[in-house]
């Protein structure tokens, strides 16, 4: 390798180690995440599309803004996180192994030099019976001490909680576990839904993406139903679920009640109450202007159907009675639209209780056939969002070491006291990782502790 | 005794005690700094019972939730915990001229929740029944309270560092004299954001938790847990620039600013600005 490229390998190393990156990675992480709050993510509704000119859409999709947080440069940039965190911690973390598990135990000036507290004082007693003396001090009041001697001076060396220090490398870990949770869940789980009407089963459900997945099992609605407060407004959606296998019922899985946050889960896949709905056969007759020759005709509330005169028709909402919405008007009602062969299309109301409404609306359309609803037969449905995610407890191992590491990175502290007995002089000095200042107060305490001890052995 | 008489009384206390910080600030009186600060307590007093009696007001309407549903009581409650918050800093610390730049946060709060905002108590919609929503809103607005706090240090910060880079030493006389040395303040800024930074952790953790109990999805991007998210990491990096050269001081006080624009943003822009972009999606 030549001298060119290695230091063009350092000095790519040094960037991936440097907090000067992470800055620029967290802030440019901050930023670009605002576009993706402003621009509709996923299928741009038409409103969006008719308010923005072409040549901005062409762009905005090339640079994958309508799904950011999954556009190449999104990714590229939590990659960039994730490098930079990898490569800090295996540059820093053999150091810091090295103070949590070989101590140094001897303040030598060197490290006396480093430390902001350290404090001097004479006494010439026997340095033994110093050591002695502030070996059991350090023991009641602070942590037992490591004791060295050489060349006939004492050192004791004292310690609490060194294994904090790797509390904010537990937190880079579970930032990297959670990603690693959150890619699980995406290469192994789904998110689909799926409606079920009273009294019917299904064996599978329809992915976000279109895909029909095959659940393994059945799932039965038995009931869907709406309590309501006082006040009208809704207070609880449920639905009564049993899981099917082989169409006999599990046991524990029968008759299980779903409402809003609280869901139902069997064999790693979970059922969300979400939406609701009416679902069955809407039915009509068709006929000619003056009544006759009048034909039967049913539509599905999720299909359409052709009318004799090639235009297709669906049923957009009924009601058992209309009298609510229109004054004078009684009985059932349904809003139907109509696509004629041409390309026009247009939505009206067709009535059980009033013929003549429906034979006036077919004249001032160019006499078209008239369309009388009679009546439904409609089921409930029940909507659930359906989902599997192998990862999240993955997730959640990250976000519990997180909260855990967290707490000990800013409120737990690595304390170390170091004492020399060294020719009729004690030096006492310490050293905290976090909250200095509090430390060095309880030292001063410490030191005139240990005085008033030694002095008053003298006596 | 109703609440709403005890919120108007905690109101009109934390204008009292703003503007008793500011005859301290002003005149450097210690005794209205005590004043300031005691009307401040009491201000809490009021503001908790009041909070305490309005659960009881739900439960007896018999639509009985935390106060914690909607924008007024969330409102009243992040002005309760930015007192709260403040008062434990106070305690610690005694760095009183700091509640001239905290009161007024409060302050806005409960007078914009008082005068504003729709006061009346609401049955909870089935998407809220859950015990997650006190987890997750209690964390939320403790961390946007240590937040709030840090936005009002840093704002000393940067009046402080301007006036010592001014060259006039602080003076025994003038205003700056009265504000902790930039160092104490550095120091305090970073101290409030280390209670909020877990706090909007947990916030976060405890929204997601709920989101993948109720849906099925511990994070879907919505717009509120990504700008969550965009909160958190203008924190993470005020917490890294302390070890980065050149982003120590100044720099590292705009970061608490901003993060603290951006936790407003939010709570409240989201719902304001991006309701309407939000919005089209719910057509279907
Ligand atoms: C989302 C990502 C990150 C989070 C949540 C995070 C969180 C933290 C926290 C909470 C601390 C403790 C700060 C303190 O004690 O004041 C910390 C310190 C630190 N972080 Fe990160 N961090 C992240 C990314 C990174 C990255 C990418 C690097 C890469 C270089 C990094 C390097 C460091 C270093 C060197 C420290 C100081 C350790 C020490 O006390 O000596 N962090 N981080």
């Amino acid at each position: 390798m030549t001298t060119k490229q290695r230091s063009f390998l350092q000095s790519t190393w040094d960037l991936f180690c440097s907090l000067k990156l992470t800055m620029f990675v967290l802030i440019s992480l901050a930023l670009l995440s605002i576009i993706g709050t402003i621009i509709p993510q996923g299928t741009p509704p038409p409103e969006y599309l008719a308010q923005i000119s072409p040549a901005k859409l062409k762009l905005y999709s090339s640079l994958g803004f309508f799904d950011m947080y999954h556009s190449w440069w999104f990714i590229m940039l939590l990659s960039l996180l994730t490098a930079n965190l990898i490569a800090c911690s295996i540059k820093r973390l053999p150091h810091i192994w090295k103070i949590i598990t070989r101590p140094e135990t001897v303040l030598n000036t060197s490290l006396e030099k480093s430390l902001s507290g350290v404090v001097s004082f004479g006494n010439q007693d026997e340095p033994g019976k110093i050591k002695e003396r502030i070996a059991a001090i350090l023991k009641a009041d602070f942590a037992d001490p490591v004791v060295t001697e050489a060349d006939g001076s004492w050192y004791l060396f004292s310690q609490k909680t060194p294994w904090c220090r790797l509390s904010v490398y537990c937190v880079h870990l579970s930032v990297i576990i959670i990603f690693i949770g959150a890619i699980i869940g995406s290469l192994f789980g789904y998110k689909a839904y799926v409606n079920i009407l009273e009294g019917e089963r299904v064996s599978s459900v329809m992915s976000r993406s279109g895909k029909e997945i095959d659940l393994g099992f059945s799932v039965l609605c038995e009931q869907f139903s709406i309590a309501y407060y006082n006040t009208g407004a809704p207070r609880e959606f449920k639905s009564i679920l049993t899981v099917l296998e082989n169409g006999k019922p599990v046991t524990d899985y029968e008759h299980v009640r779903v409402i809003v946050n609280d869901p139902l889960s069997y064999k790693g896949i979970t059922f969300y109450q979400s939406s609701y709905g009416k679902a069955g056969n809407y039915h009509f007759t068709i006929s000619d202007l003056d009544g006759k020759s009048a034909t039967p005709l049913s539509v599905n509330s999720d299909s359409s159907v052709t009318l004799p005169d090639g235009s297709s028709m669906h049923v957009i909402e009924a009601t058992e009675d209309i009298s609510p919405y229109a004054q004078g008007l009684t009985g059932p009602a349904a809003q139907v639209e109509l696509h004629s062969p041409n390309g026009a299309s247009e939505q009206f109301v067709v009535y059980a209780n009033h013929p003549e409404l429906n034979i006036q609306h077919a004249r001032q359309h160019k006499g078209g056939p008239v369309i009388h609803y009679k009546g439904a037969e409609l089921r409930m449905y029940t909507g659930l969002q359906v989902a599997k995610d192998p990862g999240v407890w993955v997730v959640w191992v990250g976000c519990f070491l997180m909260v855990i590491g967290v707490y000990a990175a800013f409120f737990m502290s690595h304390r170390r006291i170091w004492v020399r007995i060294q020719n009729g002089t004690v030096t006492v000095g310490g050293n905290a990782s976090k909250n200095q200042a509090s430390f060095l107060l309880y030292l001063d305490g410490l030191v005139d502790k240990i005085k008033t001890n030694l002095n008053k052995e003298k006596e | 005794m109703t609440s709403s008489l005890l919120f108007n009384v905690t109101t009109f206390a934390y204008l009292i005690s703003m503007l008793l910080f500011f005859v301290f600030l002003a005149s450097r009186i210690k005794t209205a700094g005590a004043a300031a600060m005691a009307v401040a307590y009491g201000g809490l007093f009021a503001q908790t019972i009041a909070i305490g009696l309005r659960w009881k007001e739900s439960y007896d309407m018999g639509v009985g939730h935390a106060p914690l549903s909607n924008l007024y009581e969330s409102v009243v409650f992040f002005s309760w915990t930015i007192v709260l918050i403040y008062a434990l800093l106070d305690i610690k610390y005694k760095y009183r001229v700091i509640g001239a730049f905290v009161m007024p946060f409060a302050l806005l709060g409960m007078a914009w929740a008082q005068l504003g905002l729709n006061t009346g108590i609401e049955p909870l919609v089935p998407a809220l029944q859950s015990n997650w929503l006190l987890y997750h809103v209690i964390t939320c607005f403790l961390g946007y309270a240590a937040f709030a706090v840090a936005c009002g240090i840093s704002i000393m910060y940067l009046i402080k560092a301007a006036h010592d880079e001014g060259g006039q030493k602080s003076g025994e006389s003038s205003i700056m004299g009265m504000f902790p040395p930039i160092r104490v303040l550095d120091d305090l800024n970073y101290r409030a954001i280390m209670v909020g930074f877990p706090l909007l952790t947990l916030g976060i953790i405890t929204g997601a938790a709920w989101a993948n109990y109720a849906w099925g999805t511990y994070w879907s991007w919505d717009p509120k847990e990504t700008w969550s998210l965009i909160v958190w990491f203008v924190y993470a990096a005020f917490l890294h620039a302390r070890f980065t050269r050149g982003w120590v001081g100044k720099r590292a006080a705009w970061l608490s600013i901003i993060g603290f624009a951006a936790t407003i943003f939010c709570y409240l822009g989201v719902n304001l600005f991006l309701s309407g972009l939000h919005s089209y999606g719910g057509g279907k």
